[in-house]
C-alpha cells in the first residue's frame, strides 16, 4: 500500500454528480472517497451532505456500520497481527503485547501522532509461517516478540530513505 | 377483509392489520418495547413474538400482518418464556439504578420486569453500555446512553417525524449507540430541543433537563419574589400525573397548587397568547393588505424557531417577529406588573410551566429575551417537573380548592387557551384578523377546518368576501414538506400558495409537547385538545381583542399594537444558524 504523504484532493461534486439520482449510491461515493484519501474526513462528509441532501447522520450511520470505512487518517505504519488459529496458538498475542510495549498502541487503536496503528486480522493464508505480522502490507513470518523491534526499525529506516 | 383466528377466536380485519392490532379485538395485550403507537415498527426488541400454526418460527406481532386463515397464538408457556428471555437479555445490559432514575415508576421496561416477575440476573450483567455518553449539553434534554436499550424510537421520531436527524444509529451490534453523527455532543448537532425523543423513550435514557432544584432554591430565598405562569397545554395534561381522566382542565387547581408551593402571583400564558394574537394579527393584516412577503409564518414554538434558523434560513423574512406567549407574560411581569405593584424587577423570578423542553432553550436564546432589562423568564419547567414538585410538597392536588390567576396577567380569552393545540394559533388569529379586516365581530368564532390531527391542513377562509388562504402543519417532517412547497413556488417566481401559515414542531401541537406526561398517542392528543376547546367554549370572551385583560394592558401600558413600546417588548429577530457546530 502506498504511503500517504501529501493529502490528495478529490472533486467531490463530480463524484456526487456521477451517482446522482441513483438510489443506494451513498456507499459507492464513500468508497470512492476512501480510495482516494485513505479515510473519510468529517469535512468531506459535511460537504457530501450539502451536495447530496443526505443528512450527515445517515452518512455516519453507514460509515460507522461498516468496519471498512475509516474516520481517521491511516497511520504511517499500519501493523496487523494475524490471530488465525495457527498464529494464535503460536503466540500472536505475545506479538500484540510487544507492539504495545514498543509503540504504546493497543489493538484496534492508532497512536496519537498518527505513526502506528495495530489491528488484528484473521488468517493471511500462510499458516506455515505462523505467527505472522504485517507492516504496510509486507508479511513477516515466524516472528518472535524479540524480532518485533528490529522489523519496525527496518521499515522505518526504509521510510526515512524514501522520504 | 382478512379472516383469521387468534387464540381460537375468529376475527375479521382489514388487510394490512398487524397481529398486534388484531389481538386487541380479542382483548389480548401483547407486550411491546420498541414499538410505539406513533411510530412504524422497528422490529428491534422481539418481545412481541407470537406463534402461527404451520410457520416454523415465531413472528413479531408488531410488524407481521394478519394473513387469511392464520391461526395465531399470542400466549402459551413457551411464548411467555421467550419473552422473559428477551427481558433478561435487555437487563443484562441495563443498569439497575431504578431508584435514582428519572423514569422510576413510569418506565416501560421496569413495568414489564414487574409483570414478568424478574427476580434475578439470569445472564451476567455485562453493562457494555456503561461506556456510552452522558450528554446534558443542550440544557433541555439529557441523554444517558448507559440506559439505552437501543429500541430506536428516539431515532425514528427524530428522523422520520421531526426530520431533524440529530439522532442516528451509530456503529453496530453491541456497540450500537443512538447518538449524533460522529464524536460530537447533542448541542453541536442539529437538535432543535423539541424533546420528542424523551417523550418516546421507553426508559430513562432520554429525559428533560431537571431544574426543579433551581426553583426550590428561588422559592426558599426570601429576597426573591417568585411568580409563575401556566401554558395552555399544561392545564389539560397535568391531571394525568394525579389520576384524572385525560383532558381534564385543571387551571384552578394548578393556580392553587402553585400558590401553595410559594409563588407570590400566578399568571396565565393564555393571556400572553392573547397579546401575541394582537401583535401577530396586526402584523398579518398589515402584510396581507400590502401583499408583503407572504405567507406570514407563526413563531410561538421555540423548537420550530430553531429548526427554521437552521434548515430554512431563506424563510426568515416570512417569520412573525412576535415573541411567544410566555416571553410576553415574562416581560409584562417584570415591567407592567412590577411597576404597578412597586416590586423591584430584579427580585422577580419568573417560572414558566410549559409542555415543552425547547422553552428551556428559548428563555436565553437571544438578547430579545432580556427586554425587561432582566432575563424575562428565569426558569422554564416542563409539566413533568411541576407534577413532581407538587408531589414532593405534599399538596393533595385532587382535594385542594380552585384558585384564580392574579392581576390582569392571569385572565384570558378562549382564543388564548386553544394556542396549546395544532390549529389553535391560526383559529385565534383568524378570530382577531376578521375583526381587524372588517371591523365587525364574528357571529360564529369557531373555524373547524383548522382543527384536527391531519399533518398538513389547508383551507380558504372567507373574510367578508376576502379570501385568506391558510395552512397549518405540525410535526416538523410535515412542516418541512409544506415549506418545500412554498419554496418551490417561490423559486419559480410564482406567488405563495398561502397567506398565513401556523407551525408547531410537535405532533398535535403543545398538547403533544416534549415535556408532557409520558405515553402520548393520538388518542391522548385528541383528548387533551378537546379539553382546551371546552375551556374555550366556557370563556365569556372568545377573541383575544375582546379580552378585558388585553384591553387594559394596551390602554394602561403598551399603547398601540406594533407601536414603539410593543416593538421593544414583544418582538424578536432571527438569525441563520449552523446545523452542525463541529
Amino acid at each position: 500500500m502506498a504511503e500517504v504523504t501529501t493529502k490528495p484532493s478529490i472533486d467531490l461534486a463530480a463524484i456526487a454528480d456521477k451517482w446522482k439520482g441513483k438510489d443506494g449510491s451513498l456507499i459507492m461515493i464513500l468508497h470512492t472517497v476512501q480510495d482516494a484519501l485513505g479515510y473519510v474526513p468529517r469535512e468531506t462528509s459535511l460537504e457530501l451532505s450539502r451536495l447530496t441532501g443526505v443528512p450527515l447522520a445517515r452518512i455516519y450511520e453507514v460509515l460507522t456500520f461498516y468496519h471498512f470505512f475509516k474516520l481517521t487518517p491511516p497511520a504511517k505504519y499500519q501493523i496487523s497481527v494475524c490471530h488465525g488459529t495457527a498464529c494464535y496458538l503460536k503466540g500472536a498475542s505475545d506479538l500484540t503485547k510487544e507492539l504495545h510495549n514498543i509503540t504504546g498502541v493497543n489493538e484496534g487503536e492508532t497512536s496519537e501522532d498518527g505513526m502506528y496503528s495495530v489491528t488484528a486480522l484473521r488468517c493471511v493464508g500462510c499458516c506455515a509461517l505462523a505467527p505472522v505480522m504485517l507492516v504496510n502490507g509486507r508479511v513477516y513470518g515466524g516472528v518472535k516478540p524479540a524480532d518485533v523491534k528490529a522489523i519496525l526499525n527496518e521499515i522505518m529506516k526504509e521510510g526515512a530513505q524514501n522520504a | 377483509m382478512i379472516k383469521a383466528t387468534i387464540n381460537g377466536k375468529q376475527i375479521e380485519v382489514k388487510e394490512g392489520t398487524t397481529i398486534l392490532e388484531a389481538a386487541r379485538l380479542v382483548n389480548m395485550r401483547i407486550p411491546v418495547l420498541c414499538k410505539h403507537p406513533d411510530l412504524e415498527a422497528g422490529s428491534g426488541c422481539g418481545i412481541c413474538i407470537v406463534k402461527a400454526k404451520g410457520i416454523g418460527k415465531m413472528l413479531r406481532a408488531c410488524s407481521t400482518m394478519v394473513e387469511n386463515n392464520m391461526d395465531i397464538t399470542t400466549h402459551d408457556p413457551e411464548i411467555v418464556s421467550v419473552r422473559r428471555t428477551v427481558l433478561e437479555l435487555i437487563m443484562s445490559n441495563h443498569p439497575k439504578d431504578c431508584l435514582t432514575c428519572a423514569r422510576n415508576q413510569d418506565c416501560e421496561l421496569q413495568r414489564l420486569c414487574a409483570e414478568f416477575g424478574i427476580r434475578e440476573d439470569y445472564f451476567p450483567n455485562i453493562l457494555e453500555r456503561h461506556k456510552y455518553k452522558y450528554d446534558n449539553t443542550t440544557k433541555t434534554i439529557v441523554i444517558d446512553g448507559r440506559k439505552c436499550i437501543a429500541c430506536g424510537r428516539c431515532v425514528n421520531v427524530c428522523q422520520k417525524h421531526q426530520n431533524v436527524w440529530a439522532l442516528s444509529f451509530q456503529k453496530r451490534g453491541i456497540e450500537t449507540a443512538l447518538s449524533p453523527a460522529g464524536d460530537i455532543t447533542l448541542n453541536e448537532s442539529p437538535c432543535v430541543k423539541c424533546g420528542q425523543c424523551s417523550n418516546h423513550c421507553p426508559v430513562g435514557s432520554i429525559v428533560e433537563y431537571d431544574e426543579t432544584q433551581k426553583v426550590w432554591e428561588a422559592l426558599n430565598n426570601k429576597d426573591k419574589y417568585c411568580v409563575a405562569q401556566i401554558a395552555p397545554a399544561v392545564r389539560v395534561s397535568v391531571g394525568e400525573a394525579f389520576g384524572y381522566p385525560i383532558g381534564s382542565n385543571l387551571t384552578g387547581k394548578l393556580v392553587s397548587a402553585l400558590k401553595k408551593l410559594g409563588f407570590k402571583a400566578v399568571f396565565d400564558t393564555n393571556m400572553g397568547a392573547d397579546m401575541t394574537i394582537i401583535e401577530e394579527g396586526n402584523e398579518f393584516v398589515k402584510k396581507f393588505k400590502a401583499k408583503d412577503n407572504l405567507p406570514l409564518i407563526t413563531s410561538c414554538c421555540p423548537a420550530w424557531v430553531d429548526y427554521l434558523e437552521k434548515f430554512h434560513p431563506d424563510m426568515i423574512g416570512n417569520f412573525s417577529s412576535c415573541k411567544s406567549p410566555h416571553e410576553i407574560v415574562g416581560v409584562l411581569a417584570k415591567t407592567y406588573y412590577a411597576q404597578k405593584n412597586n416590586i423591584d424587577p430584579s427580585k422577580i423570578v419568573m417560572v414558566s410551566i410549559m409542555p415543552c423542553t425547547a422553552k428551556k432553550y428559548e428563555i436565553s436564546r437571544s438578547q430579545e429575551m432580556f427586554s425587561s432589562g432582566q432575563q424575562d423568564v428565569d426558569v422554564s419547567l416542563t409539566t413533568r417537573e411541576l407534577a413532581r414538585m407538587i408531589k414532593q410538597s405534599g399538596i393533595d392536588f385532587k382535594n385542594i380548592e380552585d384558585a384564580e390567576g392574579d392581576s390582569v396577567l392571569g385572565t384570558y380569552s378562549g382564543a388564548g387557551t386553544i394556542f396549546g393545540t395544532t390549529g389553535g394559533v391560526m383559529e385565534a388569529a383568524l378570530r382577531t384578523a376578521y375583526h381587524l379586516i372588517t371591523n365587525k365581530e364574528l357571529a360564529d368564532v369557531e373555524f373547524k377546518a383548522v382543527r384536527g390531527l391531519k399533518g398538513i391542513k389547508d383551507t380558504v377562509i372567507d373574510v367578508d368576501g376576502t379570501k385568506v388562504r391558510v395552512a397549518i402543519a405540525h410535526g416538523l417532517a410535515n412542516v418541512d414538506a409544506l415549506l418545500k412547497e412554498i419554496e418551490a413556488k417561490r423559486a419559480k417566481g410564482e406567488p405563495s400558495p398561502y397567506d398565513f401559515v401556523e407551525v408547531m414542531a410537535c405532533e398535535g401541537g403543545c398538547v403533544g409537547g416534549g415535556g408532557q406526561p409520558y405515553g402520548v398517542t393520538n388518542e391522548l392528543r385528541k383528548k387533551r385538545a378537546a379539553g382546551l376547546y371546552k375551556d374555550d367554549e366556557s370563556q365569556k370572551a372568545r377573541c383575544s381583542h375582546l379580552s378585558p385583560a388585553v384591553q387594559t394592558v394596551y390602554k394602561e401600558f403598551v399603547g398601540e399594537p406594533l407601536g414603539e413600546k410593543a416593538h421593544k417588548l414583544f418582538h424578536n429577530h432571527y438569525h441563520k444558524r449552523k446545523t452542525y457546530n463541529k
